[in-house]
């Protein structure tokens, strides 16, 4: 009855990816249920940003507005405010540990110890210039007993917290944030990409059984492991589409925008059957121009992606999450696209891989399925998980939950 | 411990070091000031400045003015020409501190006066006298002004030229080490510990017995005559993963660049000390981290015991890289100006201040009359037989140094293919394990493609 007054309004939540080689706006809502639809998707091609991160802002603010208003005729909606996605090889993870002693063992753990031992978990060393980007919660251990995840009102004397957390330089976080600030829209919150294109693609099971995504970017590669439900690892590499597309520009001697066109006609990330086969391009007049042997191509290829891989299979390896990875292997990102990357990343981890679809949301197929729009998609996702908590604090909120509590309804 | 005092009778039937610690300037004196808090029996100390009054509040037996006549003892007024006179005019004295040592260490601050100008001359008397020659030296904070950085930079390029071996410490660096509420006098504490730790790590590096030995001789084949910049870092840890953390505090540390220092290193000399706990699996899992980092780099390696130590265990790493020859030649014409001042020896009057005395009187005799009897007789054969530099006999001293630096920029390496890293060419570098992964991957794996 107080709904035809008050007419719950559905909470519309923007994603942008500001990339490397893309700016996407993605524009999702949240059902009733809690579930997140993609109604409306924005993209533009990226000019003003190198390596994942903007080098002329005036270039980048002129994208993100194209993406933008494409993204809200399509979704028709007036968009504000947006949830942005940041990367940059300045990006740094580590798993800090935070512990809180009470005076006895019979001590209840209350909200203010809490407090305390994330507080103490956010005290590590880091460069003075940096910021903290994230601070994820893991695990709580109470009196030696692990894997807790509340342990408000358990007893215990001695509280522990793990935790996950990115930090990188400040100000070249800001700069993202400059420009989407100069074109008048309001920045919810900055979200590591890589964090947010896990959200789009992985269902609690595989953060569960422990899994490993992989976002090749134009700019930047960004992994994140999962493992036992929660983040256990980031990274980031500032290698991507582009490296390959530069390689391919030195090694067969052609213009960067050439190579891209050939490395997305017949790239591969594999050599097989490309042995011995020449292709003959064409001049723009169409007379043949030269002739292009595809097995040194596919060579070049590999060898950057392979590298890539192996610097991440390293990395991972070293920290010894091999064995906890049961999900295997999720690729996105545009690098995605590229023949045979699954099975080339089989080959190098070890472990079944898989394109990654944005299962965690539902609505237009052509977003949840574009292996580019994941980190997009993610950032929505996102913002509702944020928003999930929030959502009651409104006057529509507040009204219904105290009718509720009166027993009105 | 090693003694140092050589005994002034007879040749010693083992060869023992004899190591100096120079402390040049305002800073280098503090720096020593420090060495010598810490309780350091291993080398002499000596204190250099133009400065009589910050050189009265050094509290070392050793001390010696510079440039009395010259400046009066009013210090150098952050004028490096000034320091440099200074030294020039004392250059004899400098010469019966070098006689008969083997490893000179310089710490100086360079930016001022007196660490600056002075402190490359000691590092040529030094060399001359066939003493193995480190520099440790800091630059200046950016806030201390660029006219302080420049002079500082060209300090460091003197320095390198003159020395054997310079450690520098830009101080702006130790920003990453402290935090907002780090008082000056705490800063400067930490530089000047820095440099102290650097000087003991490897006096203890060349002096300690190891069951990997390391000695004088692997230090001189990392440094002499690189004339090269090094970066030196040292971390501790302890518990069951120190092996590991270890080397990750390694590579945390500022001062190599978050390990890209240990990629471009073309020498490498690592040191590792633990209780009698250590195990050679950790030795093994640090080289195997350490060498990961590092391609083609000359590497040499110690290990030692050390009782005092427990649970603890400390990696030492010293990192030394050759300057580029591109970076070279322009430098080389801009210095030039510069150097040519020092041919001009002035007025080199034996300073009758002796501070020093007893530090004299322990010295075999012989080598010391040899030196001042026939001084530029001896300064070309230490010249010709310690630098493998095919050079004519060179007159002066000055000159000799310079010559060498041009035979140097005279075979530049050659490169097969210049590499271009497309658009990338202009953002920040992406390093990983030392290599610079914008840079083709085919080509630094060395694919053929034909």
């Amino acid at each position: 009855m107080l709904n035809l007054f008050f007419p719950e309004k559905t909470t519309v939540i923007v994603g942008l990816e500001i990339g490397t080689a893309k700016v996407a706006a993605v524009v999702g809502e949240v059902t009733d249920s809690g579930g997140v639809n993609v109604i409306g998707i924005g993209q533009c091609p990226s000019r003003g940003v190198r390596k994942g991160e903007v080098v002329n802002s005036d270039l980048a603010a002129e994208d993100v507005r194209n993406a933008i208003v494409e993204a809200e005729k399509s979704a028709d909606v007036e968009i504000a405010s947006v949830y942005l996605s940041v990367t940059g090889g300045h990006l740094t993870s580590l798993n800090t540990h935070g512990v809180f002693t009470a005076a006895s063992d019979d001590h209840e753990i209350s909200q203010p110890d809490v407090t305390e031992v994330l507080a103490n978990a956010k005290v590590f060393n880091r460069p003075s210039e940096n910021t903290v980007l994230h601070a994820i919660r893991q695990h709580f251990t109470l009196n030696g007993q692990a894997a807790i995840t509340d342990p408000i009102g358990m007893l215990g004397g001695k509280l522990e917290l793990d935790m996950h957390v990115v930090h990188g330089v400040t100000t070249r976080l800001q700069n993202p944030v400059r420009v989407v600030k100069g074109l008048n829209l309001e920045v919810e919150e900055l979200v590591f990409s890589g964090l947010a294109s896990s959200l789009a693609l992985l269902d609690n099971e595989q953060k569960q059984m422990g899994v490993l995504v992989v976002d090749f970017g134009a700019g930047t590669t960004e992994y994140v492991v999962y493992a036992d439900g929660v983040i256990k690892h980031t990274g980031i590499l500032a290698v991507g589409g582009d490296h390959v597309t530069n390689d391919l520009s030195f090694g067969l001697r052609m213009a960067p925008a050439r190579a891209g066109l050939l490395k997305r006609e017949h790239g591969a990330a594999t050599i097989e059957g490309a042995a011995g086969q020449t292709l003959t391009l064409t001049s723009e007049n169409g007379f043949p121009d030269r002739r292009v042997n595809l097995e040194h191509l596919r060579r070049i290829m590999v060898a950057r992606l392979d590298e890539t891989l192996q610097l991440i299979d390293e990395d991972i390896g070293e920290k010894g999450f091999h064995d906890q990875l049961r999900a295997g292997v999720c690729l996105c990102g545009g690098g995605a696209r590229i023949r045979g990357i699954e099975k080339l990343a089989e080959e190098v981890f070890d472990l079944p891989a898989t394109l990654g679809r944005a299962n965690a949301v539902g609505g237009l197929r052509s977003a949840t399925d574009d292996p580019e729009l994941a980190t997009a998609v993610g950032l929505v996702k996102y913002g509702a998980i944020r928003q999930k908590g929030q959502r009651r604090v409104g006057l529509v909120g507040k009204l219904k939950h105290l009718a509720g509590s009166l027993g009105i309804f | 411990m090693t003694s140092t005092e050589t005994t002034p009778t007879a040749a010693p039937v083992k060869k023992q070091l004899t190591i100096k610690v120079f402390g040049v300037g305002g800073c280098g004196g503090n720096v020593v000031a420090h060495i010598s808090h810490e309780g350091f029996a291993g080398a002499q100390l000596i204190v250099l400045n133009t400065d009589s009054q910050a050189l009265a509040q050094i509290p070392l037996p050793y001390k010696f003015n510079l440039g009395l006549k010259l400046n009066g003892g009013l210090g150098a007024g952050g004028d490096p020409e000034r320091g440099r006179a200074a030294a020039e005019e004392d250059e004899t004295r400098l010469r019966e501190l070098c006689t008969g040592v083997d490893m000179v260490f310089i710490c100086a601050g360079l930016g001022g006066g007196t660490g600056t100008g002075a402190g490359p001359v000691l590092a040529r008397v030094a060399k001359e006298c066939g003493a193995l020659s480190l520099a440790f030296v800091t630059l200046p904070f950016d806030c201390e002004g660029p006219k302080r950085m420049r002079q500082a930079r060209q300090g460091l390029e003197e320095f390198k030229a003159a020395a054997d071996g310079v450690i520098c410490l830009p101080n702006q660096k130790v920003f990453k080490l402290i935090d907002e509420n780090t008082s000056v006098i705490e800063t400067f504490s930490t530089t000047n510990e820095l440099l102290a730790q650097g000087v003991r790590g490897i006096w203890q590096l060349v002096t300690r017995p190891g069951f990997i030995n390391l000695d004088f001789a692997d230090l001189c084949a990392v440094v002499r005559d690189r004339h090269s910049e090094s970066s030196f870092a040292s971390a501790e840890a302890t518990g069951p993963h120190r092996a590991k953390e270890v080397v990750e505090k390694l590579m945390a540390n500022p001062l190599l660049d978050g390990g890209a220092a240990l990629g471009e290193a073309d020498a490498l000399l690592v040191s590792l000390m633990g209780g009698p706990g250590l195990t050679m699996a950790e030795v093994n899992r640090v080289m195997e981290q350490i060498n990961r980092q590092t391609d083609n780099a000359h590497l040499i390696m110690g290990a030692a015991i050390e009782e005092a130590l427990g649970d603890r265990m400390t990696v030492t790493l010293v990192a030394s890289r050759k300057r580029s020859h591109a970076a070279d030649l322009p430098k080389d014409t801009e210095l030039e100006p510069v150097s040519k001042l020092e041919t001009a020896p002035g007025a080199r009057g034996g300073s009758d201040f002796d501070l020093l005395g007893a530090a004299i009187a322990t010295k075999p005799v012989t080598r010391t009359a040899a030196a001042q009897a026939e001084p530029e007789r001896v300064v070309v054969a230490v010249a010709e037989t310690a630098t493998d530099v095919a050079a004519p006999a060179p007159v002066a001293a000055s000159r000799s140094w310079r010559s060498r630096k041009k035979t140097k920029v005279a075979h530049p390496e050659l490169r097969l293919e210049t590499v271009t890293k497309g658009p990338f060419e202009h953002s920040e570098p992406t390093l990983r394990n030392g290599e610079d992964l914008d840079v083709p991957t085919f080509v630094r794996r060395g694919m053929p493609m034909n």
